[in-house]
């Protein structure tokens, strides 16, 4: 026991002062944000300003188009627009929005011309000012008041009330959450995997497997560097949590209220998405109460921790059997990333429809269970979740990772110490049974 | 006292006996030379002493105990053929480490560590990554990190394989110290010169079999071809030479090597040269080399198969 907590230790330390571990641990929560808050920052401050002449021959759009946020109209009369259309920079603007003669019940030619493509944000907002006018002057036509119609437009949420005790709940964050967390645990399993596959493989090939395992055996030496790896992860995930809560706790410093208006107003008046994604975590904040937290990161922990036992050994399994061709690598690892992989694609689906045969099963079989049950779980248990399911998915994965790292420790006893020899999926197999 | 017995020792393999049938003993403080062509399964049979691999069938009696991996491991130091060390680790932390997964204290493998540093005039390496140091260099942190547990059996697996003369040299006097103080050593190489200057006994295994063992006098004399050499200060003619107790094999410049013939002894040589009046410089014994024992031993059971 106190040789394998040297291991430990060893494996440990080496990988957390390096210098990658540091950048990395900082760096993805970074890239994470950037992914989060760059669209934001794009919808506030839109594109640069863009000068559009707008050509309008059937006289319906002339002073009806408000300027938006960056983007100015200009109605211009006296100009063909066969000619201008080539010209119009010359004259300072960005592009043409040219209107011909229209019937309104089938209105047709309308056109922008411009020198490059025009941006997303142009794009939607052009085709939303242009099908409003459209639709304006229709209502006009059929004699029907604009503001009647506005008021009697609905916009009102549904109370979701699941469960015995009703508890509120809404799938929307069910699935954010349920999504993010089976990604996550994809993540690890992959990452911390073939951390572990690299470090196996550098005890092979640079020959210091065999002096090791003439001190310790070579059972502790895997499990040694499986938890050790595993710690390494842990302290990252320690790291992103405090990171995370500190972020929260001084947000509100920067974010004044008016500049979450701003960010509000902004982003509907460019985007619809974006509005929605406002909406949507205004909504995130209001219902975020209705998950069993607590239930939720035990269960994430015990998945992630049994996942990556579960795999990790069969990893190691995996880099005991390689040589120096790096060649074999690819070959050897494909059958242990196919199972991850349909992991994750029936995560994908049963976040999307929890309660299907294929999400139950995925979330009790071992080699799916980390993602599956994951992404069932945020619906709740036991609505989605019954208990039965939830404790035979706990009890398989428990057996699976003791039957993988006996396995995986067989084949790992062998190959570790065969040199030179290229061994195949099939006769390794046969060392487990011997 | 036999620090090591091994007995009926076997470790087969899918395709093949790496191991088979296997017996020897390695008195206490004796440098015991393992020998044999590759492939002969010295590292099978390393492996089983190391506790490395279970044997199939014998039994290993280590200090006249059953060996027992888990404890007996700690009283032992293996430097295999193929060695390594942690490539991006620190020399000092990689031999602290090693030192304590031979079960010293944090505390002692210090100690040890810088003593040993010290005694080999490493002391500026110990914040060195092993991938900075040479092959030569990286062979000495290898051989220190085997012996800082003070193991009782030290294997060497071609220890002087990569080194220069200087610390082949500082190794070798290493060696013999340990031996002195009571170390068992079981040396494994190809290199029979350095065999016979270190070894006390050897094993000559091929093909997983035993060939020969026993010490390395004894051996050479079991091999002998009753060759001698007689130096002579003046060249003698052919009528003088010729005897029913020899026949001349080599004639050098002042030399002759001639093979004793059955029923005669050294003695009736020595007195035909004196009859002839053919002054004698010199007069000696050829035995075998090992090398020679080697190759012959190796050759007949190569053939034999």
């Amino acid at each position: 026991m106190h040789k394998i907590w040297l291991i430990i230790k060893r494996e440990f330390y080496t990988r957390v002062r390096k210098r990658s571990f540091l950048l990395l641990t900082f760096l993805i929560p970074v890239f994470f944000a950037g992914v989060v808050i760059i669209p934001v920052l794009i919808a506030v401050k839109g594109d640069d300003n863009k000068r559009i002449a707008v050509i309008d021959e059937s006289k319906l759009f002339t002073g009806n188009m408000p300027d938006a946020k960056g983007i100015y109209f200009k109605p211009l009369t006296l100009v063909d627009i066969d000619t201008f259309k080539h010209t119009y920079d010359t004259y300072g603007y960005d592009g043409v929005l040219y209107i011909p003669e229209l019937d309104l019940n089938r209105p047709t030619g309308i056109a922008y011309y411009s020198k490059g493509r025009a941006s997303m944000t142009l794009e939607s907002n052009l085709n939303r000012q242009v099908n409003d006018i459209i639709e304006k002057k229709r209502l006009e036509q059929a004699g029907i008041d604009r503001q009647k119609l506005e008021e009697a437009k609905s916009n009102i949420d549904i109370d979701f009330r699941s469960g015995e005790d009703e508890k509120k709940g809404s799938s929307t964050v069910a699935y954010a959450v349920g999504y993010s967390s089976g990604f996550i645990i994809y993540i690890i399993l992959m990452v911390f995997g073939m951390s572990v596959m690299r470090g196996v493989m550098e005890e092979k090939v640079s020959r210091i497997a065999e002096v090791m395992i003439s001190s310790v055996k070579p059972f502790q030496l895997m499990m040694g560097k499986i938890v050790g790896i595993a710690g390494v992860g842990l302290l990252q995930f320690l790291i992103w949590a405090v990171l995370l809560v500190g972020i929260q706790l001084l947000l509100p410093l920067f974010l004044s209220p008016d500049s979450v208006q701003a960010l509000n107003h902004g982003a509907a008046a460019q985007n619809t998405s974006n509005a929605a994604m406002v909406e949507a975590m205004e909504k995130l904040n209001y219902v975020t109460g209705s998950i069993n937290w607590g239930l939720l990161v035990s269960c994430f922990l015990f998945y992630f921790l049994g996942g990556y036992l579960f795999y990790s050994s069969l990893f190691a399994a995996v880099g005991s059997l390689v040589n120096e061709d790096p060649n074999d690598v690819q070959a050897l690892t494909f059958p242990i990333t196919l199972p991850v992989i349909i992991g994750i694609m029936i995560m994908i689906s049963a976040v999307q429809n929890p309660n299907s045969a294929l999400a139950v099963w995925g979330s009790i079989i071992p080699f799916t269970s980390p993602m599956v049950m994951m992404a069932r779980l945020p619906y709740g248990v036991p609505g989605t979740v019954a208990y039965w399911e939830l404790g035979l998915s706990i009890i398989c994965l428990i057996a699976g990772f003791l039957f993988t790292t006996w396995a995986a420790g067989k084949i790992y006893r062998t190959g570790i110490l065969m040199y030179g020899k290229k061994i195949s999926l099939k006769e390794a197999a046969k060392w487990i049974f011997r | 006292m036999n620090l090591l017995e091994v007995k009926h020792l076997k470790k087969y393999y899918a395709t093949h006996k790496a191991v088979d049938d296997i017996s020897f003993v390695i008195p206490q403080g004796s440098i015991f030379g393992l020998l044999g062509p590759n492939g002969a399964g010295k590292t099978t049979l390393l492996r089983m002493i190391t506790g490395i691999f279970y044997p199939d069938e014998g039994q290993i009696l280590f200090k006249d105990r059953p060996f027992n991996p888990e404890q007996d491991v700690h009283a032992i130091g293996y430097m295999p053929e193929e060695r390594g060390l942690y490539k991006k680790m620190r020399v000092g932390e990689q031999a602290l480490y090693l030192a304590q997964l031979k079960g010293l204290s944090e505390k002692e493998a210090k100690e040890k560590v810088k003593h040993w540093f010290n005694k080999f005039d490493m002391n500026g390496w110990w914040n060195k990554k092993v991938e900075e140091l040479s092959k030569g260099m990286q062979q000495k942190v290898q051989f220190i990190s085997t012996i800082l547990h003070q193991p009782s059996l030290l294997i060497l697996d071609e220890p002087f394989s990569g080194l220069d003369p200087l610390n082949a040299n500082l190794i070798k006097q290493e060696i013999f110290e340990m031996s002195r103080t009571g170390t068992t050593i079981i040396f494994s190489t190809h290199r029979m010169e350095q065999v016979e200057e270190i070894c006390d006994r050897i094993i000559l295994v091929n093909k997983g079999e035993k060939l020969l063992d026993g010490p390395v006098r004894e051996i050479r004399q079991t091999f002998k071809q009753h060759l001698f050499r007689i130096g002579v200060g003046a060249i003698p003619n052919f009528a003088q030479m010729a005897t029913y107790h020899f026949t001349i094999v080599e004639q050098h410049d002042h030399a002759y090597i001639v093979k004793l013939n059955e029923d005669s002894t050294t003695n009736d040589i020595l007195l035909h040269f004196i009859r002839q009046e053919i002054p004698v410089t010199s007069f000696e014994e050829i035995l075998p080399t090992l090398n020679e024992i080697f190759i012959t031993q190796v050759q007949k059971t190569t053939q034999d198969a």
